[in-house]
């Protein structure tokens, strides 16, 4: 059973948002170790040894991200917590900040303190509006407490955390696009290189990292990274948030330890307790809006028949002929009755309305997709409007300045390459299909593996 | 100070530049079809470049010490070279099926109203689509349309056409005391704005007319007056007292009449530098006001790329062929049938097209 719990742990006791609390139940020790005992070097070594990869969904091993770092003389750096969660389906992140606060302040600090920055920003999402509030009551507690400010422990070391909200666009939580904003400007993405690294936030060398990412170092420092490492299984190390969303019995957040499988995931009643209304499931998008969505028999096993674990490397097995992504854990869960071709068109929209507009492929592309997945899902459509439709993605994905153009490209590649009967029955069956549903069909039927 | 030297590939030709270049500059130097189209990138703009996609070509090989090519296509406008790279433009498949893919993009909302569009003939777009378009569009969907916003008495501006290159926005940052234009909203809404509707008043402002590099920017002075084609354009240059502007123009004119005043545009499509080193643009004044031939001192024809449209139709006191009619018909004038005025309310003679000061509409035949 994958019971390991090293963020949530603490986050059904009464009062933890708050700091005495969360003091008592052992809060702000990786500080203490971290800043008596350790050396900002050691911090990094550490992350790296632990195998961290980067929550917000590219996986990008974290204390690899620190280590690049440049450290020009007299230059400050800058970390920057990617707190503005906008994927559909995946709201973590906002779990964590809301309930726990204190547990990504701790993580802020020793971040902070192992890149070197004095000012760190939690650039948040400007929907999340409540939890600003949540947030900075938790600064100033810490603060007053001796945690930030200046010298903190009598270390030399300074560090101060700014909240900024964000206006409500998807596009900032892109790194370079969210120091644009945090700079005041518009949020379009940057053209890559110079990556933020060496000319991040005020051309300042930056970090960005997300929210769970950077908690994540609070148990790193605590039980050391070669502990946390042992945790999970391969490259998929330590524990990761899930929110789980869609037809199922129980959704909501989930810490695991990326060594169940992805049918115990569903099914057993720790986690989402099954399909809601005693349904069957159809498909499932692992990892938030923008990955590859699968249908049910590719999803509980791989093409090779081998069963499918919630981790990195399984759920992405196959490639994305027949895999996804872990992506930033949104785990949303169709059942028999929901439509693929509305669910990609609700996605392609989403995507049009948050191209930043900045190159074309996206900026035209996006919009050029809804209109066509709106024609087949009303009943207006043509067959060589699915061949189209791929045409279209395959000129945006890889093509745009940053990965927006890939997230709108993959889920309508997926939608297409797994359900396209259901797509041709909406163009064959057209008032049918106004009035009732592709259904479960043959998606979840065992697929033929040659042995 | 000898500068380090880069060998580069570009479509199997070999080229030294030194360290810190463009890909994109590298192949400009090699000159021809190797240089990849740009629609965004003006080397005279600092920070332009990387948007439209349409320069995006194969790096095969990365470099001499690490050979491994990268995964994606490149914008190689803002990609530098490194030393025993490879890249391939017109020589990869990929790079064609993504740039045709592009084309179709900033097409697709384009209302290619080439006929009534004062930048017809000198549009990069036009050139981009002749020769990497398709000969129909997929598109089978209305095309976005603007509200119209109001620049002013000089520049025209037409939003629907616009490729959102951000170089108006880079000459107004980089040229102007202050911007008083921008991008406003996002992604297939994203437009050319004042907000508050706005002159755009600054003495150098007009030189976005020169850098956009579609008909979304065009001179209100020269509107509807003529097509680029039946001008000719003339070189020429005042002694302009306003100290940033560089006074070397190109006149457009035809017979002694000054259409249109505009930079010097060189062979990538951007103002070139003046003979005594100043950035070649030019001021509103000499832009918008100076319309006379006395203004000006004439310096010869402008030499104009033989593949342009520009040195194709000089009407211009160009010999009529003989009417053969009366010879056919013995002499006898041929005999009028019929007036189309006198039974149609069509194309009514006393409607000045040319007068107008908009787009012909067929409320106005």
């Amino acid at each position: 059973m994958g019971s390991i719990k090293l963020l949530l742990e603490k986050a059904h006791v009464e009062g933890i948002r708050y700091y005495d609390v969360y003091r008592r139940e052992g809060g702000y020790r990786s500080v203490e170790k971290a800043l008596k005992t350790m050396s900002p070097e050691t911090i990094v070594e550490e992350v790296k040894k632990s195998g961290l990869r980067g929550r917000g969904g590219a996986g990008f091993p974290a204390g690899m991200k620190w280590s690049f770092i440049a450290k020009p003389e007299g230059v400050p750096r800058h970390l920057v917590c990617n707190a503005d969660e906008s994927e559909p389906g995946t709201f973590k992140d906002r779990y964590l900040m809301e309930f726990i606060p204190h547990l990504l302040i701790e993580g802020l600090i020793v971040s902070s303190f192992a890149l070197g920055s004095n000012d760190t920003y939690i650039y948040i999402r400007g929907e999340y509006a409540w939890i600003v509030d949540i947030l900075e009551q938790a600064i100033i507690e810490a603060k007053n407490n001796g945690w930030l400010g200046k010298n903190i422990l009598g270390s030399g070391f300074d560090c101060n955390i700014h909240v900024q909200r964000g206006a409500g666009a998807y596009i900032c939580g892109e790194e370079t696009a969210l120091i644009e904003s945090l700079e005041g400007k518009r949020g379009n993405p940057r053209i890559k290189p110079p990556f933020p690294a060496v000319q991040g936030l005020w051309m300042r060398p930056t970090v960005v990292n997300n929210v769970e990412t950077l908690a994540a170092v609070v148990p790193i420092i605590n039980m050391g990274g070669e502990e946390y490492a042992k945790i999970g299984v391969g490259r998929s190390t330590g524990t990761k948030l899930i929110s789980a969303c869609g037809n199922i019995n129980k959704p909501g957040v989930y810490e695991i330890d990326m060594t169940i499988s992805v049918e115990e995931f569903i099914y057993s009643d720790e986690y989402c307790g099954g399909i809601a209304n005693g349904k069957r499931l159809k498909a499932c998008i692992p990892g938030g809006s923008s990955v590859p969505i699968l249908p049910a028999n590719l999803l509980l096993k791989t093409a090779k028949g081998e069963t499918r674990f919630m981790n990195y490397e399984s759920l992405s097995d196959g490639g994305f002929a027949s895999g996804s992504m872990m992506g930033s854990g949104g785990f949303i869960v169709l059942d028999e009755d929901q439509c693929v071709v509305k669910n990609t068109y609700t996605l392609a929209r989403f995507y049009r309305h948050e191209s930043c507009g900045q190159c074309s492929p996206c900026r035209e592309g996006t919009g050029w997709m809804e209109k066509i997945l709106w024609n087949i899902e009303s009943g207006k459509g043509k067959m060589s409007d699915i061949d189209l439709l791929w045409d279209v993605q395959s000129k945006i994905e890889g093509n745009t300045i940053c990965p927006l153009g890939d997230a709108a490209a993959w889920p309508v590649a997926a939608a297409i390459r797994h359900f396209r009967d259901e797509f041709e029955w909406h163009i064959t069956n057209k008032e049918e299909a106004q009035k009732r549903n592709f259904g479960l069909a043959h998606y979840a039927n065992p697929i033929h593996v040659p042995a | 100070m000898s500068e380090t030297l880069f060998k580069v590939t570009i479509d199997n030709i070999v080229i030294e530049v030194p360290a810190g270049t463009t890909i994109l500059n590298a192949a400009r130097k090699i000159g021809g079809e190797v240089a990849p189209p740009t629609m965004c990138y003006y080397s005279k703009l600092e920070g332009s470049g990387g948007k439209c996609r349409t320069c995006l070509v194969e790096v095969s090989k990365g470099s001499e010490k690490d050979p491994r090519p990268m995964p994606k296509l490149v914008a190689s406008c803002r990609t530098t070279v490194m030393d025993g790279m490879e890249v391939k433009n017109i020589t990869s498949e990929r790079v064609l099926t993504a740039r045709a893919g592009v084309v179709e993009f900033l097409l697709i909302n384009h209302p290619l109203d080439c006929p009534i569009c004062d930048q017809a003939g000198e549009c990069y777009l036009q050139d981009l689509s002749y020769e990497h378009g398709a000969d129909k569009s997929r598109f089978e969907f209305q095309k976005r349309t603007f509200k119209k916003v109001d620049l002013g008495d000089k520049i025209q501006l037409h939003m629907t056409r616009c490729i959102l290159c951000y170089r108006c926005v880079l000459v107004a940052n980089q040229l102007t005391n202050q911007r008083e234009h921008g991008i406003l909203d996002r992604g297939d809404h994203a437009q050319i704005a004042t907000y508050i509707q706005k002159n755009l008043q600054n003495d150098f402002i007009g030189n976005i007319i020169d850098v956009c590099p579609v008909g979304a920017l065009t001179d209100k002075t020269f509107r509807f007056k003529n097509r680029v084609w039946f001008t000719k354009p003339v070189d020429a240059h005042r002694d302009c007292n306003n100290p940033k502007c560089c006074g070397e123009v190109r006149l457009w004119m035809r017979g002694d009449e000054v259409y249109r005043v505009t930079g010097r545009i060189d062979e990538w499509g951007e103002v070139k530098d003046a003979s005594n080193g100043k950035p070649g643009w030019i001021c509103n004044e000499c832009r918008f006001d100076k319309k006379k031939v006395s203004d000006w001192v004439i310096e010869g024809p402008t030499n104009v790329n033989r593949h342009s449209v520009i040195s194709q139709g000089h009407y211009v006191n160009s010999v009529l062929p003989q009417e053969t009619l009366p010879e056919v018909l013995n002499g006898r004038q041929p005999k009028l049938l019929m007036d189309i005025h006198n039974v149609s309310e069509v194309n009514k003679p006393n409607i000045e097209l040319s007068a107008l000061d908009r787009p012909a509409h067929s409320t106005d035949f």
